[in-house]
């Protein structure tokens, strides 16, 4: 009957927290459930414009926390989408106009009526990052395949498990699978090899992501064939909602010139 | 990694050097050690040990492995006394 509470985080900052936030907020309400995203990013707002709502913001998160509005008047309805909403965040303030408090509580009442609440927390290790953490019932650690964002998720696995929220679920996003297969990137194994975590899901590389959040429509909603990301998002969601979806196949495939490469040095 | 690199031999891909440099930059992080200290822990070792037999001290190795279960502090101290054609 309670919601679960998802906080979507990372350490580094552009690893893609604000796009999974979206898609996968947007797949579950496809999913025919309540969900409310709420951006943590106090300060620098960008959930709304990836989601396409900017222009609906009237109140936001700081106004809710301060009492100028009752949590529903800050809460935008997607309209594309039978339930889902979104709370903003505060452009102009910074992290310490909320508390780790402030969140446990806005949560507790949302749990009432959602399915699910997906944060998205800020960059860093500090206020922002704990106020998204304190209300989570499972964190969801986003990384890229490559050597700063895995260790700054190894820095946050220890964290969120020193707050008792862990362990955690792995989001490794953007990942080519042309450079994986010719050595050139960390592959899957290899972060989990490393980051000894629970993998959730496999984003790859993709362009019309940022096709998406041009048109402020979560590539999740661009209709269903033809975007592996958009497949690997909404895999995610139904994993999410408990069901056991298999991984999708990444490998790249050998073109003429991979092809070439192994008759020529036999590996 | 292109087919001359291991034509050349040059056979680690740069997946693998990333690999490797994070496994050893995160016993670092995991451990919290200070920038600096193994280099400390080094110089007390070469003095305590120079105390007491010669060593060869431009060749002493401190370093940190990891298994799954812990950490572990390495030091190699190549030791004069008993060395064939020694020195020593
Ligand atoms: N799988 C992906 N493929 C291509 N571009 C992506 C992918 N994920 C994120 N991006 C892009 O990376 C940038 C940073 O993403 P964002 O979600 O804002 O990161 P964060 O919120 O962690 O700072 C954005 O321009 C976004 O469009
Ligand atoms: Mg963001």
């Amino acid at each position: 009957m309670s919601a679960q509470v998802l906080t979507v985080t990372s350490g580094k900052g552009g690893v893609g927290k604000t796009t999974v936030t979206a898609n996968l907020a947007t797949a579950l309400a496809m999913l025919g459930k309540r969900v409310t995203a709420i951006d943590a990013d106090i300060g620098l707002r960008n959930l709304d414009v990836v989601m396409g709502l900017e222009n609906r913001i009237v109140y936001d998160l700081v106004d809710v926390v301060e009492g100028r509005c009752r949590l529903r008047q800050a809460m935008i309805k997607d309209k594309r989408q039978p339930e889902l909403y979104l709370i903003p965040a505060a452009q102009t303030r910074d992290k310490t106009a909320v508390s780790p408090s402030d969140m446990v509580l806005i949560c507790d009442q949302l749990r009432q009526e959602m399915d699910y609440v997906v944060i998205d927390s800020p960059a860093g290790i500090e206020r922002g990052f704990r106020n998204a953490v304190a209300p989570a019932d499972k964190v969801l650690i986003v990384t890229n395949p490559e050597v700063s964002a895995v260790r700054d998720a190894d820095r946050i696995i220890g964290l969120i498990e020193a707050e008792e929220k862990g362990p955690g679920q792995l989001i490794i996003n953007r990942l080519k699978p042309t450079m994986v297969s010719r050595g050139d990137m960390l592959s899957v194994e290899d972060v989990l090899d490393i980051l000894a975590v629970e993998l959730l899901g496999v984003i790859p590389e993709d362009e019309r992501i940022l096709v998406a959040s041009n048109q402020g429509l979560p590539l999740v909603m661009h209709g269903l064939n033809g975007s592996s990301a958009g497949e690997a998002f909404r895999h995610v969601a139904r994993r999410l909602d408990g069901e056991s979806v298999p991984f999708m196949d990444l490998t790249a495939r050998p073109t003429f010139m991979s092809r070439l490469r192994t008759f020529m040095v036999g590996k | 990694m292109s087919w001359l690199d291991r034509l050349l031999g040059r056979n680690e891909t740069s997946g693998q050097v990333a690999k490797q440099r994070l496994q050893m930059v995160l016993i670092h992080d995991r451990a919290d050690l200070p920038p600096g200290l193994l280099e400390k822990i080094k110089d007390d070792i070469i003095q305590v040990i120079a105390k007491h037999t010669a060593i060869d001290t431009a060749n002493v190795l401190v370093h940190l492995e990891q298994d799954t279960h812990e950490n572990r502090l390495i030091a190699e101290v190549p030791l004069l006394a008993g060395r064939r054609n020694g020195r020593g």
